[in-house]
């Protein structure tokens, strides 16, 4: 029996293979009818569109069709060079994403080392329930309720002027200039206390007998922190910094809607909202196209770096 | 497990005091706005335009709420924001999961090769423009179901519900399997039901998702039919920033501000996630825990 096989496969490498493929599929048809429609569905809504990625070389028009369109090569590209109002939008969304990654990298790390340094009981758990529910809220929700902060008669004014600071209420959101920091402490505020969960969670993995060796050795809570605390969230730490970094480029598209008005436009705008209003309000689309390529290209570049850079950092170890 | 009791020595007792004022500040800090978003919405359109309070309105009014219930066509963006949610997330997840099923086996033929076109979606995508295209030529452009259909699918839910799966007991399987139980039958009677945590979690996830969701609207829906309560909102405030003191709808009284509006709006739309809070936070801890971290 088993010479004869091998007599076979020697003579025809890819019929037996192909046979078995076959005959193993059959058998477990059941099994394969489960995963075909989300196969068919990422074929359809994934892969569909990144083929539909071919119309930022072309010159696609309402008048046209995907296969009638004019190829034009790299001519989009060369556009976004000379864009005025793309280079604008692009010094946006990279000066709001890092302004983001300081303060709200760090930000949901040091929440959640004051929140794991208290007692265990109501207290607690009352702040974790309060810090997570403005992440629940939708970024429209949250704009309306900024433009109401921020308006003349606002909550803002109205407490900067009741202690002093200021004399005159002003409209926050209609001054170009604050809008970066808007965008930033908004977004932070909504999400800092999220951002805790992971890190709790691992924290709360720490073998106590660290903490209880260190305070014999007389560590001050800050040097249990410093030395015991931040070393076991690492990994965590590592992999959220990666999925930040790549994220640099990424939409804010809700947020900056909301936000945006006239006013402040030109501080405001993203290369998502950039993308949305000159391919679906302009209906230019292979252009738009064209950034929006241009933008997820860099967005994989940055994940591959940092991923590279800390993996340096880790000493060789891989985080993703 | 947390929360080591250092009590005691005067360098721990000022770290403790220092930390629980901060955090009381914090608290603060995210609670006092949700709060005067609250009392605002319950004060008349003239308290709200003199502004001079925080905690509580000058002038209690429902105002502001009697004017949207007036208006019918928010009766019909609730219906859709509710429509869109519980088809939304309970087609997602069981869909998810059946895919999530035929992953977790190993000895699925093909399984490098679906593995492998499951994680590039993870990574890369189409954008925005060429998936407008798509959906305009699906057809599915003003209708409902672009809420749903193209919103079914997500490889990561289910990389987390695979990971659950692989958790399942074998011996159920096993002698399922003895006495003669196809894949569709051991997914349907044992997978399911043992995994209602995780389907739970997916589901409020998602269904969170489905009623916060406005890009779906913006992008493919012009029909102010279809509206959900999220866009009803946007529109206002786009309304009420190009004008403040425009009235709605020309029947409203005049003193409701655009605002007081726009507010009672908010508070509505937001109601509802807060009263399915305490299950959401009950679940979301163990979800983030599932899929995330490795060990």
């Amino acid at each position: 029996m088993g010479k004869n096989n091998v007599e076979i496969k020697e003579k025809k490498p890819l019929r037996p293979r192909f046979k078995r493929f076959f005959k193993d599929f059959k058998n477990q048809w059941e099994l394969q009818s489960m995963i075909i429609p989300g196969l068919i569905f990422m074929i359809i809504f994934s892969y569909i569109p990144m083929y539909g990625l071919l119309i930022a070389f072309k010159q696609y028009t309402a008048l046209d069709t995907f296969s009638t369109a004019p190829w034009v090569g790299l001519k989009n590209f060369q556009i976004i060079m000379t864009d005025k109002f793309f280079w604008e939008a692009m010094v946006n969304t990279v000066a709001i994403s890092l302004m983001k990654l300081a303060i709200g990298f760090i930000a949901p790390i040091i929440l959640a080392i004051m929140i794991y340094e208290l007692h265990d009981g109501p207290i607690k758990r009352f702040m974790q329930t309060i810090s997570y529910l403005p992440h629940f809220l939708s970024w429209i929700v949250l704009g309306g309720m900024l433009i109401t902060w921020f308006s003349t008669t606002g909550l803002l004014n109205q407490t900067l002027m009741a202690v002093g600071l200021m004399d005159n209420p002003q409209n926050y959101l209609l001054d170009a200039g604050k809008y970066w920091w808007i965008a930033t402490l908004s977004d932070i505020w909504k999400e800092v206390g999220w951002g805790t969960i992971l890190y709790l969670a691992v924290m709360s993995k720490i073998d106590p007998t660290y903490y209880e060796a260190a305070k014999i050795d007389g560590a001050s809570r800050l040097k249990q922190i410093w030395h015991i605390t931040i070393p076991s969230m690492k990994y965590i730490i590592n992999l959220n910094l990666i999925l930040a970094v790549s994220g640099i480029f990424g939409s804010n598209f809700d947020q900056t809607l909301v936000l945006m008005n006239t006013q402040n436009q030109e501080k405001a705008e993203v290369l998502s909202t950039y993308v949305y209003r000159i391919g679906m309000t302009q209906g230019d689309f292979s252009y738009a196209t064209a950034v929006g390529l241009g933008m997820s290209i860099v967005s994989l570049i940055l994940l591959v770096g940092a991923h590279k850079v800390t993996k340096r950092l880790n000493e060789g170890q891989s985080v993703l | 497990m947390a929360g080591k009791v250092v009590k005691g020595d005067l360098d721990s007792r000022i770290f403790n005091f220092i930390n629980m004022s901060l955090l009381i500040i914090f608290t603060f800090i995210i609670i006092i706005p949700i709060w005067n978003v609250i009392v605002s919405s319950f004060s008349s359109g003239r308290s709200l335009a003199e502004g001079g309070f925080v905690f509580w309105p000058q002038e209690f009014s429902m105002e502001n709420y009697r004017a949207v219930f007036r208006d019918e066509t928010i009766w019909q963006a609730f219906f859709i924001s509710v429509a869109k949610t519980v088809i939304g997330a309970s087609t997602h997840v069981l869909f998810c999961a059946m895919v999530a099923y035929a992953y977790s086996k190993q000895n699925l033929r093909g399984r490098k090769l679906y593995s492998a076109l499951g994680i590039i979606t993870l990574f890369f995508s189409g954008g925005m423009i060429p998936t407008y295209l798509l959906i305009k030529s699906l057809g599915l452009l003003n209708s409902f179901w672009v809420y749903i259909i193209p919103a079914l699918f997500s490889f990561f839910d289910v990389i987390i519900l695979m990971n659950f799966f692989r958790n399942v007991p074998k011996s159920l399987e096993d002698s399922a399997k003895i006495d003669g139980a196809g894949d569709w039958r051991i997914f349907w009677s044992i997978y399911l039901p043992l995994s209602k945590p995780a389907l739970a979690t997916i589901a409020l996830f998602n269904g969170v998702g489905q009623w916060n969701d406005f890009i779906t609207t913006k992008l493919y829906i012009t029909d102010q039919a279809l509206y959900p309560l999220q866009m009803k909102i946007y529109e206002i405030i786009v309304q009420s920033q190009t004008n403040t003191m425009q009235n709605i709808g020309g029947s409203v009284v005049i003193e409701t501000t655009a605002r007081g509006v726009q507010l009672a709006t908010i508070v509505i739309t937001t109601l509802p996630i807060i009263l399915i809070y305490p299950l959401l936070q009950r679940h979301f801890i163990s979800g983030m825990m599932l899929g995330a971290v490795k060990e």
